[in-house]
């Protein structure tokens, strides 16, 4: 197998007296697509969260791409190659779409404050390099025709592409997407899975999607971890999951057939 | 006995600020607003106070009661004409229309009486006695008693009745309250009226104990009992009291000692560094974001 | 580039502005009452667009401007009048100052948010003041006699730097990072933002700015005491911003010049101006919250089909 980008060793995390996740242990391989399943609360955000630093895990260690990443901020991890995509899309609604996405574009030039203010040869270079860059990935999600207009005016199925587009911007290795799917028509979804497939091959990710939709993610995900009550209770590919008794159980009521 | 002497002070100070901070913390608990326009119900409950102790001739008693009844509707209307509206809106336009009333309700009250200052008639007798060698007044204790049969009624409604427990519901969850069958708009008016009545009366306690009143009094302490609320953690009744009193007695120590001229920047200097080290607040629980 | 040559249109039209101006004053055609008007409009403006970045452009909602502009009319003053330096540098020395104080104020304060930096920010412009009211050097509540320097062209020059310098950081990088820290921190943080230096840094050049009109301010009236630095001053400024429409440049200068304007007509009233003041605060915010302009600009408006705002270096 290839080399180990993320390995999670014991990774948990309280919140008062509650465990919210514990015992977390998962590793994650170059190029892989690895899904990550659960019922709801099961705990799936919130690894999410703690694999991004926007919360802090209180036991275990979390290693990417050979840095412990435990104490990082949020943009430190995002820099060390790790991007994601929010459960409730989180855009930049009052900047343009072409904006958002050369938010995440801002460590591709180096322009200073200085040279921005004084408006020196740097500055001038560097926004158009980013500006070219950032149409460039709209491009890929076919968004490039609404780069005016403001990410709030988009329909929704757009905004979640526009998210994966910013995300994509950040220039991870790791991609997280949080429930890419989540609220859109089976065509929606549809295109949205090959979309994820596309760029994958085009720059070589490695990607851990939260998904709800079953089908999907035994569909498309080499691996899956499956999380309930904040303890990872399963692991294995989609037909082992799919048979594990424990899963069946945690889902009970629901259909684990995909 | 200097300090017990101090500590009497403080704590008459402390519960005038409690009286305040109880109005701050019962507004935010419910609707997340920091009403600025609180400092000036104050006000006005000091000048109605005035107006019935020197004009009309009442007595302490009726001209407190009046001063509640009257900031309680004066609240009640601030609730319905300038803040129901913003219930959806931002912070930041909430914010800014507190200040705006609250710049409106001073300057109208200049506008119609001028900006010079009023001095309180006595109604209380001064009547000192010695306790432990310090000093207290008999007006020292009249507040002490009225603040804190005003608190234990607050209490009892709060904790014993049907609107009460209503109040309760929609500072936990507006939505599942209105859903339970809470009439929301008129809880939060009684949350007004029963904060802004309180005010009422710390402002004619104010005016009985410091003599002096003046349309821009309410800045000064309304802001500070804000910061009483903060300390004793927003939204919780006992951590107002809690905070005003520390407050308070702060002040008093810091006058003391001779930094007369810092004593307002002791409130803010507390609250600083309560914001930063603990922005819960004495008795608040820490809560996150939700992401 | 076409974006450098309308930049350059602006700056000229500015420049005939301020010649015609003071040709006026040269002249004997404008009074002091008339100029003071002038100056006054520019400090104000400074203190509009200073406050823009940290409230419209970065959504970090200070309320204790007044406390900077406090640190840099006192700092420049001593620096002047004590100390007998040049008013250029002393008004750059009141500036840098004013700059250091927004960044003690703002390391430990802009992790809060709404509300909690609000008052916290009130709270240290209190501080501030109550300081120099204790400092006998500086003549404490009676105040401080200042040398009267500032002229129309200090104002003017202070007032283009002002709106280059803040204009140019929002249609960059940095002034992108600023918007996304308002519009969302969490996802501005997740998309590799520093967000605590970027709320930081405009709270630092905010103060700056605050500071640069600070010296402008103190040396335009012939003395300063800790009372003109008060809630209500900042307040003055937080108005400006609001009603001209938060995220909007050109919206906080429009604001502030008539603002100014109205002001001075009704300083012979100053209840009927406060109340005038408060009803259209709470006027406006009940029915036209995001103020006059929105997160539009003026050239906006002149714009078609092309939405574009806040933050695009097509702009």
């Amino acid at each position: 197998m290839s080399n180990l980008l993320l390995k999670v060793e014991n990774v948990g995390i309280q919140f008062g007296g509650l465990k919210a996740v514990s015992g977390l242990n998962m590793d994650m391989h170059q190029g892989e697509l690895i899904g990550l399943i659960g019922p709801n609360g099961a705990g799936k955000t919130t690894s999410f969260n703690m694999l991004t630093g926007v919360y802090k895990p209180t036991e275990g260690v979390i290693t990417f791409d050979g840095k412990k990443t435990n104490n990082m901020s949020p943009h430190q991890v995002t820099k060390s190659g790790v991007s994601r995509t929010f459960q409730n899309i989180r855009l930049f609604k009052e900047l343009s779409v072409l904006d958002n996405v050369k938010v995440a574009n801002h460590s591709l030039a180096h322009h200073s404050v200085l040279s921005s203010i004084l408006r020196l040869p740097s500055y001038f270079s560097g926004e158009a390099k980013m500006e070219q860059q950032s149409i460039e990935f709209l491009k890929i999600f076919g968004l490039d025709k609404y780069m005016h207009e403001l990410a709030k005016n988009l329909p929704y199925g757009m905004q979640r592409r526009l998210e994966i587009a910013r995300a994509l911007a950040a220039k991870p290795k790791l991609l997280l997407l949080d429930e890419p799917a989540a609220g859109m028509n089976p065509q929606e979804t549809h295109d949205l899975m090959e979309l994820i497939a596309l760029i994958r091959e085009k720059f070589d990710l490695t990607i851990l999607l939260i998904e709800h939709d079953m089908g999907l993610v035994m569909g498309i995900c080499e691996r899956i971890y499956v999380l309930d009550h904040g303890q990872l209770i399963a692991h294995g590919n989609p037909e082992d999951i799919r048979n594990n008794p424990k899963v069946i159980e945690a889902y009970l009521g629901e259909e684990v057939t995909g | 006995m200097e300090w017990l002497q101090q500590l009497i002070n403080g704590i008459s100070l402390g519960s005038i600020y409690a009286l305040i901070a109880l109005g701050y913390t019962m507004v935010y608990g419910i609707i997340k607003l920091i009403n600025f326009a609180h400092g000036d119900v104050f006000m006005i409950g000091a000048f109605i106070g005035f107006l019935a102790i020197a004009r009309w001739d009442l007595g302490f008693f009726p001209a407190l009661l009046l001063a509640m009844v009257v900031c309680a509707i004066l609240g009640v209307l601030i609730e319905r004409i300038a803040y129901k509206r913003l219930r959806n809106a931002t912070r930041i336009a909430a914010l800014i229309t507190a200040i705006g009333v609250s710049l409106l309700i001073e300057y109208t009250t200049i506008f119609f009486r001028g900006a010079q200052p009023e001095a309180y008639p006595d109604v209380i007798s001064n009547k000192t006695f010695n306790f432990l060698g310090a000093q207290i007044s008999m007006q020292s204790i009249m507040i002490l008693s009225v603040s804190i049969v005003l608190m234990l009624i607050l209490q009892f409604i709060v904790h014993k009745t049907k609107i009460g427990k209503a109040m309760r519901a929609v500072s936990y969850d507006v939505e599942a309250a209105r859903l339970m069958g809470i009439n929301v708009d008129n809880t939060i008016s009684v949350t007004f009226a029963i904060g802004s009545a309180l005010a009422g009366a710390a402002g004619v306690i104010f005016g009985v104990y410091y003599t002096k009143i003046d349309p821009l009094m309410g800045i000064i302490p309304g802001v500070k009992a804000f910061v009483a609320a903060v300390l004793g953690g927003i939204g919780i009744i006992p951590g107002a009291v809690a905070g005003g009193m520390v407050l308070g007695v702060v002040e008093t120590v810091v006058s003391a000692l001779g930094f007369s001229l810092w004593r307002d920047a002791a409130a803010f200097v507390i609250l600083i560094l309560i914001l930063i080290f603990r922005p819960a607040g004495i008795f608040g629980k820490n809560t996150r974001e939700k992401v | 580039m076409k974006k450098s040559k309308v930049f350059w249109i602006y700056v000229a039209v500015a420049l005939v502005v301020y010649g015609i101006v003071e040709f006026l004053i040269s002249n004997g055609n404008l009074d002091m009452y008339y100029s003071n008007l002038f100056i006054t409009i520019a400090i104000n403006v400074i203190l509009a667009v200073s406050l823009h970045l940290v409230i419209g452009i970065t959504g970090q909602f200070s309320i204790g401007h007044a406390g900077f502009l406090a640190v840099g009319a006192y700092i420049s003053a001593i620096f002047t009048t004590n100390l007998g330096w040049p008013f250029p540098v002393a008004l750059l020395i009141g500036a840098f100052v004013a700059a250091i104080a927004g960044l003690i104020v703002g390391i430990p304060t802009l992790r809060l948010k709404g509300d909690y930096l609000a008052i916290a920010t009130l709270g240290f412009a209190e501080i501030i003041r109550i300081v120099f009211l204790n400092i006998d050097y500086v003549g404490g509540a009676a105040g401080m006699q200042v040398d009267y320097l500032t002229t129309w062209s200090y104002a003017f020059f202070a007032v283009l730097i002002t709106i280059i310098v803040i204009s140019n950081f929002t249609n960059s990088r940095h002034g992108r990072a600023c918007i996304a820290v308002r519009e969302d921190e969490i996802a501005a943080d997740a998309m590799g933002i520093n967000t605590t230096f970027y709320k930081v840094l405009a709270f630092a050049i905010g103060s700056f700015f605050a500071g640069l009109a600070g010296g402008l301010f103190s040396h335009n009236f012939f003395i300063i005491q800790p009372s003109q630095f008060g809630f209500l001053k900042s307040f003055d400024i937080l108005i400006y911003v609001v009603l001209g429409g938060l995220g909007s440049l050109s919206g906080s200068i429009i604001a502030a010049i008539l603002l100014t304007i109205i002001s001075l007509y009704l300083q012979d009233f100053p209840e009927t101006r406060m109340i005038i003041y408060s009803l259209v605060l709470i006027i406006v915010m009940l029915y036209r919250p995001s103020g006059l302009m929105g997160t539009k600009e003026v050239t906006d408006l002149f714009k078609f089909g092309k939405k574009s705002r806040g933050g695009n270096v097509n702009e």
